[in-house]
């Protein structure tokens, strides 16, 4: 069986700010529920690590958490993007996507196209 | 800065560390619930759906554990969770941490005492802006055997002129009587060149000091008072600027009061607490003529900022190269004049400095001592906790772990003793601080400051470091399969551990026997130095001292002729014989006061001889008394040729001399001295005729006899330092105050201050060799005591450990007073190797020590010799109890028990 692929360094971050930019207020499961269907069943989130980065990020001020009841009417923490949190999540975008488009230009390359 | 940042932010995660843990904890289980929810909705069963939401959630501990350490510090809390061991462990063996903590207590606790001493006087010796500036300028004479022999007006000049110095001021220190209230008080006061106070870089408390800038010649009618004279003398004045004072007949304004904690410089307790400062341009009447051959007072001065003592000093030596040049009849090739710079930091402690060494590292030995004994107690315990330890290690500890744990045991009983230590100083500080000689310099800045705290600190924590690592190395290296089947049966421990013992104790044996050595020697130096046959007899003399006022105003002297004082003198003497007790007495100057003086109330004076010294030459100096005729005899020295004084001279016979034996050894070899001619005096031209010899006697210093000396005559000489000598069963306690009724009768303003018998005067210029030996004595007996623990409790453990080996042999027909020679002989052996090491090291520090020893050889066999049968009969005894217990063991239940 192929492995899945692990979660690139600080992509995860990403994922997460970028959740709650697109869902608003989410709990945590909601937040590894959404990962893991956008990413197809393709990555191999270890759902349990998700919590002590919504802790760290917490604690750095990007996002804010109170409690809330969910769907279901069960008592739940719910998180959401603090101001800082979507400032830096726009500043992670711009540093993706500049990496993902050196890289593509990696590829696209080929050997007669160098001077 | 990250990593800074990323520890703080641990550190305040680790307060905070119990809330994330459980939120986590919160976390995960909301979230299994969440997804335990969604399987049912899928249709799983119960179990199977909480199952599968576990897996998918990964390791929760794990997940807790890794968020834990990586946001936490786990060095700190290891400590924390260390230190709680430790402390349990401590209150297990009570007996243990306290002989431990209290070994520790006494180490680091004199240790610190004594770094207090040094800290304040070697250390912070000066309490002025910027100290390493500060020089005292020292005038030598080599060639005619002449050390520090002032600087004169003309030379001061050329100093100041020299453009390395910022000031040069000028000192002497002397008395004068303020008289106005109920009783005339002597001042001891200091006359300084205007700038003194700004060379020193301290300002008045109230008004002023003087202006560096006044070039009065004379005396400048101002004076500074001292924070204490302001005190005591005028109730703390507020209006004390508006005031005069009268002094030696003369007014002088107040013009300033120093601050509290101001203290003079200089080599003595008495310049150092002076009570008034006054100034003057050292150059118009009362000072002497500036001629450039008469020395005067003694020079400071305060170099330019950025100069180095020694580039100073190579200014100077060019400068007194031109000098000689210049003034070739004013300095004579054969005196050699130079001039030398010392760092005044040096000069405050002087000669002291040595025996604060000796004292320093004598408490360092005795330091080093109770860490080897902690050392040992602590190798002791971990051959009784050996079990533990291997159980410990079978259970998965790491080594490095467990010495971690032991260290920190050890460390934390170090710094138990090292704080207990403090605090038994920091309340008895007022009782230790009796003991130390007043002489001593900055005695009153002696305290326990942060710094002393820090120095306790540093050592308790190091001395755990050292000695505890050894052990918990050792400790935690256990062969465990064998400790584990062993120890169940109390025997022995590890061969490494039980050499490393042995090793300690012979360590701490060498060490005590080295102190004991030093202590020995000192102790014999000084009862050499009383029972030198001191050429005079102290027993039952009182001195009385007293001041003559000598005002600028040479009208207002009512003692200006030797006569006039004679009349005086001769009355106040006639009436002091008629006190109850009084057999004998006499007067003198304080240079007569045998021991009692310090160097300034010296007066040397040039020795030109009839015929010998030259104009050109540098004549030799010469220590001057001068006396009344009765001196000689109250004091029991005797005559040897010639004649004494007698109350026939006077100022109008012809001026006579009595020289001791030594004057007439050193400067009329082979000659007789009786009749021969002297000047004491440059520029006067009379002639003095020496009429008698008498022999040596110390007074001037016990360890050295021959000093040679010059008596003059009172009734010939004018002299204003006096000391009033009393003989007889006088009580002391009454008699100043009777001798100042009788001089009072006389003339009321004279004042009489410290009466003293010459058997204290003689003691307390013992003082600081005495405060020195009892110290050295007293931690030499620490030592021994720390030594005989020692071996005793390692000889206890051999015992212990061979205790199946010896009741084999008992149970094999061995004699029981074999087994008593076999233990005895390893203690014999452990004080050998003590001993042989130890007196080699005493070797090496009783050379060191050579210039505090008098009268005894550095290499004194007696001592050595003594010292090592003591220590060697402490091994012995301390063996004993051992060897008896071994001796009376009982075979069948020592290898039952096994």
């Amino acid at each position: 069986m192929k492995e899945k692929p692990d979660v690139m360094q600080g992509t995860l971050t990403l994922m997460v700010l970028k959740t709650l930019d697109a869902l608003g207020p989410q709990h945590g499961w909601g937040i590894a529920r959404r990962i893991e269907q956008i990413s197809g069943d393709l990555l191999a989130v270890n759902q349990g690590t998700l919590y002590p980065l919504l802790l760290k990020l917490e604690h750095e001020g990007s996002i804010a958490s109170g409690f809330g009841a969910s769907q279901n009417n069960r008592r739940a923490r719910f998180y959401r993007l603090t101001a800082a949190g979507r400032k830096q999540l726009q500043a992670e975008t711009r540093d993706w996507e500049q990496t993902a488009a050196i890289i593509a230009r990696f590829f696209q390359v080929k050997a007669e196209d160098l001077p | 800065m990250k990593f800074l940042r990323r520890f703080f932010a641990r550190l305040s995660n680790f307060a905070a560390g119990r809330r994330a843990d459980q939120r986590l904890q919160e976390e995960i289980a909301e979230h299994l619930a969440f997804q335990t929810d969604e399987n049912l909705r899928r249709g799983m069963s119960p179990a199977e759906a909480r199952r599968q939401a576990v897996l998918k959630l990964g390791a929760a501990a794990a997940i807790r554990e890794d968020h834990h350490a990586e946001h936490s510090l786990p060095f700190i809390e290891n400590l924390l969770f260390d230190l709680k061991y430790a402390v349990r462990m401590l209150l297990r063996s009570p007996g243990f941490a306290f002989i431990a903590i209290a070994t520790m207590a006494l180490g680091v606790g004199a240790t610190t005492a004594i770094y207090s001493v040094i800290d304040a006087t070697l250390l912070h010796p000066l309490p002025y802006p910027n100290p390493s500036e500060l020089v005292r300028i020292q005038d030598d004479l080599p060639g005619v055997g002449a050390q520090d022999v002032s600087v004169s007006i003309p030379e001061w000049k050329d100093l100041e002129n020299s453009g390395i110095f910022q000031y040069v001021a000028l000192d002497y220190f002397a008395s004068m009587n303020l008289t106005g209230s109920a009783q005339p008080t002597r001042i001891a006061y200091k006359g300084v060149t205007p700038n003194y106070f700004a060379m020193l870089g301290v300002g008045a408390q109230l008004g002023r000091t003087f202006d560096p800038g006044d070039n009065t010649p004379g005396v400048i009618p101002e004076v500074v008072l001292s924070d204490g004279l302001w005190k005591s003398a005028f109730g703390a004045d507020p209006r004390i600027l508006e005031k005069t004072v009268r002094l030696d007949h003369d007014v002088y304004q107040v013009v300033g009061v120093m601050p509290p904690g101001f203290r003079d410089q200089g080599e003595t307790s008495e310049e150092r607490n002076m009570e008034l400062w006054v100034a003057g341009g050292f150059a118009d009447p009362p000072f002497p003529p500036p001629l450039r051959n008469l020395r005067f007072g003694t020079a400071f001065a305060r170099l330019k900022p950025g100069l180095s003592v020694a580039s100073a000093q190579a200014h100077i030596d060019a400068l007194v190269a031109s000098l000689k040049k210049q003034y070739p009849a004013d300095y004579p090739a054969q005196a050699a004049w130079t001039i030398r710079l010392i760092p005044l930091a040096e000069t405050v402690v002087g000669n002291l400095r040595q025996s604060l060494i000796l004292l320093f590292g004598a408490v360092g030995l005795v330091l080093l001592i109770s860490c080897v004994n902690v050392a040992n107690l602590l190798l002791a315990r971990a051959s009784a906790r050996g079990r533990e330890i291997a159980v410990r290690q079978a259970l998965g500890a790491a080594r490095m772990r467990l010495i971690r744990q032991l260290l920190t045991e050890s460390l934390l009983l170090f710094l138990l003793g090292g704080i207990t230590g403090c605090a038994v100083l920091f309340c008895g500080r007022k009782f230790l601080l009796q003991f130390i000689p007043e002489s001593l310099p900055r005695l009153n800045d002696i305290s326990i400051s942060w710094a002393v705290l820090a120095f306790a600190i540093v050592v308790s924590v190091a001395a755990g470091t050292i000695f505890g690592l050894a052990p918990a190395w050792l400790t935690s290296g256990l062969n465990l399969t064998e400790t584990l089947r062993q120890e169940g049966r109390g025997s022995s421990g590890s061969r490494q551990r039980s050499r490393l013992r042995r090793a300690l104790v012979i360590g701490e044996l060498a060490l005590s026997l080295v102190l004991m050595i030093a202590a020995g020697l000192l102790l014999r130096s000084f009862s050499d130095l009383f029972k030198v046959p001191l050429g005079f007899n102290p027993s039952r003399v009182m001195a009385i001292e007293t001041w003559l006022p000598f005002p600028n105003d040479p009208k207002a002297n009512i003692y200006s002729t030797p006569t006039q004082e004679a009349v005086m003198l001769r009355e106040v003497l006639r009436r002091n014989r008629t006190l109850p007790g009084v057999e004998e007495t006499a007067v003198g100057d304080l240079a007569a006061l045998p021991l009692g003086h310090v160097k300034d109330d010296l007066n040397m004076f040039p020795l030109i001889r009839e015929g010998q010294d030259v104009q050109s030459s540098q004549p030799p100096l010469i220590d001057t008394s001068t006396v009344s005729p009765e001196y000689f005899h109250l004091l029991g020295m005797t005559l040897l040729r010639g004649r004494l004084f007698v109350d026939q001279d006077l100022e109008a016979t012809p001026s006579i001399a009595v020289i001791n034996q030594a004057a007439a050894r050193t400067y009329w070899p082979n000659q007789d001295p009786v009749g021969k001619r002297v000047r004491l005096s440059a520029s006067k031209p009379d002639w003095t005729t020496i009429v008698g010899v008498i022999a040596d006697a110390r007074t001037e210093s016990l360890a050295d006899a021959a000093i040679p000396q010059v008596y003059l005559d009172l009734y010939q000489r004018l002299s204003n330092d006096l000391a009033f000598f009393l003989r007889g069963p006088v009580d002391p306690a009454t008699i100043a105050a009777q001798v100042r009724t009788q001089i009072q009768a006389v003339d009321p303003e004279l004042p009489i201050f410290r009466a003293e018998t010459l058997n204290d005067v003689l003691s307390s210029s013992l003082s600081v060799r005495r405060f020195c030996m009892e110290m050295v004595a007293l931690f030499a007996a620490t030592a021994l005591l720390l030594a005989g623990l020692g071996i005793y409790g390692t000889i206890s453990y051999l015992v212990n450990e061979q205790s199946r080996e010896i009741a084999i042999r008992l149970a094999l027909g061995a004699q029981r007073s074999d087994i008593l020679r076999m233990v005895l002989r390893q203690g014999l052996g452990l004080a050998a190797a003590g001993a042989v090491l130890g007196v080699a090291g005493a070797l090496i520090v009783s050379h060191l020590m050579a210039g505090l020893l008098f009268g005894v050889s550095p290499y004194d066999l007696s001592t050595f010799v003594g010292v090592t049968a003591v220590l060697t009969a402490v091994a012995i005894a301390a063996s004993y109890v051992p060897a008896l217990r071994a001796m009376r063991l009982d075979p069948g239940t020592t290898l039952h028990s096994e």
